[in-house]
């Protein structure tokens, strides 16, 4: 429990970091965010939005100290200002309205990357010196590739050369939304392409990692020991060799889900996903800041949280860290 | 250097991007950004990779975008990488309570997600150049390399000749960086190698949002305008395959290179086996 | 058996041949790089690319009198043959227990493997009971690895290698990583195990001296090759290889009168670039210029005492003293 109260100690340090840096930027970037603004929309803004831009910012006066409070007391309040282009909407309802999407399309996808490109992985190392090693060129290049770039290819082939699958939206505008089948079917039927995207793209970093580790693992003295006490090959991969290396591999995938939540929001673009990704794509058009600023914030925490499920399993698979010392 | 096939490919490609950046402009007449009458053409004869909406060349974009999107990237892992040495090998070196905030905040770094860090940084820049871009990229990108460096320093500062050097009253900064530096070349190249990888992917993504100086040609502003002109509705796909494919390609050269760095240290990596059949193994 | 290099195959164990009796404890000892592990290791067929065997024969003896090649063995018979007849216990039980899975069902593995009979009970049940006789108490067996001490790791490594009742138990420095005390207690456990189960042992260790109290015969290696065998006795109180000498030499004894510590100089050689004729003779003290020209046959010294050393030769003069039945220790 230790491990995990250390865990949780980091994340709330790293959360704060966050949201001090969120109230930093503004601040200490060169200009005034709001005269940079108005220069830029060619005074086509609402005297309204400036105020409310001002307001968002905490410049509203008073010392750097001062504005820190009234802007940690807004955050309390779950206040992270009114965005711009969709004045006078509060960012949160906004960012409300989009996040279900991405978590349901990237959760889901992630774990699909996840569950498949591991066991890829544990094969690779297990079968190393075989043709399986070819593969490894193939996964330095798709370790490499941008999402939104796979995006557009998937797009081009499955949706407009074949139109087997819808390339925009989450749901066919003919259905109804609510808890229906209809509605479920016609979800998952247009998270298909965005899902894929996601799997393709992340999936070659899932492999390598733990078929690097995996590598090391078997080289371990209580794999060796499982091969001579004769157990089966597959029980020697899975239950020694894989479930030691998956430790490590936990951590660094931990480590990577910044970069897949990145590319992930990126893909949504190119589907029209109304998820975080539209919402950050309409927010950089119109240079909505506080839309901007409010999304980096709840991706952070969305990441932290996510990175504090995995130490979760990391703690249920590891007698270690269990150990009250 | 021992000759990996490995380090060889990754070699060769990228030796051909780094020449196509520096010398591809003299051997490619055409502008990029010259527009024509004949738009979204496919590969021809006169347009070997075709031409965008507003008749652009698409060889002639992909050939200068090389050298802001391996400028942007080389650049920003400069800048990334002597961050990470400095806080790397100053927390490692010094320990205590220095090595402790380095270290937490290496981690933070490490854990927040970096491009909607970058996208709210290049939202503020008042000017959006290769090199404020580049910067902006290297805030997110310098906190692996520094804690790799930071663990091979700690284990360099136990090692004998540093402590010989601390016992004869060498100043910390000359040991830091005359004694250890050196020692770290080879980790240092790595964590470079990974981040100029980590740096043209962001750029690509920040052009892709519209967060990039529109008006100069990179890979990543080409597949801007290619997602925002309905390239793919109309089925140019080469506007959009060339960009991605060279990031990629370029990609797998850096991770092939790295690839081949970590054989040599790692021999357990290596994948080389006898071609004897007679081996009797572990039985697989 | 070779280890595949860069720089072409690096003869790790070269031309060992060796017997183990039933119910027998070989010593096998060596220094480091010494080739013990190796062997032990491609006895088993633990091998592991780079290393492979390139040549030889490891042939089991079954008490029915039939007999097997186990280099020949197939996946499934080899599968069979492990534990069942074969076990290994590891230099570290720290490393070579599972760290994520409790040590009864480490056990309990095994049993299912190989058992398929046993129920869930029956197999528990012989789990607590395999680790009660090596002195784990039955509660222990929902402990993980690193709950334990190492002593107990040790125990609990031992009760695995006991599960199946085999016939032959190879232990691999089973008490170098222990401490003095510790290190007695498992050894005196060992011994009676082998009392009570009849199993013949492999044990090696570089510790030769530790062999005097274990072993029935002892065998020592140097660079890959064996240089002497014998009944421990007969290798404890007349060693004919002076390599051997040299490391019942190189501890200082606790009883008995006082002599002369002589260790070896030098370290042992690079196994891709061995020394010409025999491979001890640039750190032997008996050397003569013959030793670098001809590499020495293992030959019959005594009755049952083998020993590769020109001295023994018709071409070395006078054998010298230490190394005869005369020099005694």
């Amino acid at each position: 429990m230790r491990y995990l109260l250390r865990r949780l100690g980091f994340y709330l340090i790293t959360a704060w970091a966050a949201i001090t840096i969120n109230f930093l930027i503004p601040r200490l970037m060169p200009g005034d965010p709001v005269d940079l603004m108005v220069a830029r929309m060619n005074g086509q803004i609402d005297p309204d939005a400036i105020a409310a831009m001002k307001r968002a910012f905490g410049l509203t006066g008073g010392s750097l100290w001062s504005q820190y409070w009234t802007y940690l007391g807004n955050l309390a309040h779950g206040e992270l200002g009114r965005s711009i282009t969709m004045y006078p909407t509060e960012v949160s309802s906004v960012i409300g309205g989009a996040l279900p999407w991405t978590l349901g399309l990237v959760g889901i996808a992630t774990i699909i990357s996840y569950v498949i490109g591991t066991g890829l992985g544990v094969v690779a190392a297990w079968r190393r010196g075989t043709w399986l090693d070819s593969i490894l060129p193939a996964t330095t290049f798709l370790q490499a590739v941008p999402y939104f770039w796979v995006a557009l290819a998937l797009v081009m082939v499955f949706g407009v050369t074949l139109s087997w699958l819808p390339v925009s939206g989450a749901y066919s505008l003919d259905v109804e939304p609510g808890f229906t089948g209809d509605f479920l079917g016609s979800m998952a039927y247009h998270a298909i392409l965005p899902a894929i995207t996601i799997v393709v793209a992340s999936i070659a970093d899932r492999v390598m990692g733990m078929r690097n580790v995996m590598v090391t693992t078997l080289g371990e003295d209580y794999v060796t020991m499982a091969e001579a006490k004769g157990l089966t090959s597959r029980r020697v991969m899975w239950a020694y060799a894989a479930r030691n290396a998956i430790l490590p591999n936990i951590t660094s995938f931990t480590l990577s889900l910044g970069f897949v939540v990145g590319g992930s929001v990126l893909t949504e673009i190119v589907f029209s996903y109304p998820g975080i990704g539209s919402v950050l794509l309409k927010a950089v058009e119109n240079e909505d800041f506080p839309l901007m600023q409010g999304i980096f914030l709840i991706i952070s925490l969305a990441v932290l949280a996510a990175n504090f499920l995995a130490d979760l399993c990391y703690v249920a698979l590891d007698p270690r860290t269990r150990q009250e010392a | 250097m021992p000759r990996s096939p490995k380090i060889i490919a990754g070699g060769v490609i990228l030796v051909f991007f780094i020449l196509l950046a520096l010398v591809g402009p003299v051997l490619v007449d055409g502008d990029p950004t010259k527009t024509t009458d004949v738009g979204l053409a496919g590969p021809s004869a006169a347009h070997w990779l075709g031409t965008t909406q507003s008749g652009q060349d698409v060889l002639a974009q992909v050939v200068y975008g090389a050298r802001v999107s391996l400028g942007v990237g080389l650049l920003s892992a400069l800048i990334a990488t002597v961050l990470s040495i400095v806080v790397g090998l100053i927390g490692g070196y010094a320990g205590g309570v220095v090595d402790e905030v380095l270290s937490l905040l290496t981690n933070i770094f490490l854990v927040l997600p970096a491009l909607p860090l970058v996208i709210v940084l290049a939202g503020y820049l008042p000017s959006r150049g290769v090199t404020s871009v580049a910067a902006v990229i290297a805030v997110t990108g310098w906190a692996w390399g520094a804690r790799v460096l930071r663990a091979q320093t700690l284990t360099l500062r136990g090692r004998d000749y540093v402590q010989a050097a601390k016992a004869s009253g060498e100043r910390a900064w000359r040991i830091i960086f005359a004694e250890i530096l050196p020692v770290e070349f080879p980790v240092i190249a790595t964590s470079f190698l990974a981040t100029v990888l980590a740096a043209i992917l962001a750029e690509a993504g920040l052009s892709f949002l519209g967060l990039a100086n529109l008006s100069t040609v990179s890979w990543g502003t080409m597949l801007y305008f290619a997602q925002n002109n309905q390239a793919l509705l109309v089925g140019a796909w080469w506007w959009f395959i060339p960009p991605g494919l060279c990031i990629a390609l370029i990609g797998a050269g850096l991770g092939l290179l790295n690839f081949g760095i970590d054989e040599i240290a790692n021999p357990r990596l290596r994948t080389v086996l006898p071609k004897r059949r007679k081996r009797f193994g572990a039985g697989r | 058996m070779d280890y595949l290099t860069g720089s072409g195959a690096v003869h790790a164990v070269d031309g060992v041949s060796l017997t183990l009796r039933r119910g027998e404890i070989l010593g096998l000892a060596g220094e480091s790089g010494s080739g013990k592990s190796t062997l032990a290791n491609a006895v088993a067929r633990l091998l592991r690319p780079p290393a492979v065997v390139t040549a030889g024969s490891v042939t089991y003896h079954r008490a029915d009198g039939s007999a097997t090649d186990l280099l020949r063995m197939g996946k499934q018979e080899l599968r069979r043959f492990r534990w069942k007849e074969l076990a290994v216990v590891f230099q570290s039980a720290m490393n070579s227990l599972n760290p994520v899975t409790t040590v009864g069902s480490q056990v309990d593995d095994v049993l299912r493997a190989h058992d398929r009979s046993m129920s869930t009970v029956e197999r528990r049940d012989r789990a607590v009971e395999l680790l009660r006789r090596v002195g784990i108490s039955a509660d222990r067996a929902k402990s993980y690895p690193h709950e334990l001490s190492g002593g107990m790791r040790q125990r609990a490594a031992i009760a695995i290698a006991l599960a199946l009742n085999p016939e032959i138990i190879i232990m691999d420095e089973p008490t170098t990583a222990l401490d003095v005390v510790v290190q007695r207690d498992i050894l005196r456990e060992i011994k009676a195990l082998r009392e009570e189960y009849g199993f013949a042992v492999v044990f090696i260790t570089h510790d030769l001296s530790l062999l005097l109290s274990m072993a029935d015969r002892i065998a020592v290696m140097y660079a890959g090759q064996l240089v002497e065998h014998g009944a421990a006795r007969d290798v404890h109180d007349h060693p004919r290889h002076p390599y051997t000498l040299g490391l019942l030499r190189s501890f200082p004894k606790l009883r008995g009168p006082r002599e002369e510590l002589l260790g070896i100089p030098g370290t042992p050689p690079d196994l891709r670039d061995l020394p010409p004729g025999c491979p001890f003779h640039p750190r032997c003290r008996f050397a003569v210029d013959a030793c670098s020209a001809e590499q020495p046959e293992l030959t019959e010294v005594h009755s049952g005492q083998w020993a590769a050393c020109l001295a023994h030769g018709p071409s070395y003069g006078p054998v010298p003293v230490e190394l005869s039945a005369g020099g005694s220790r």
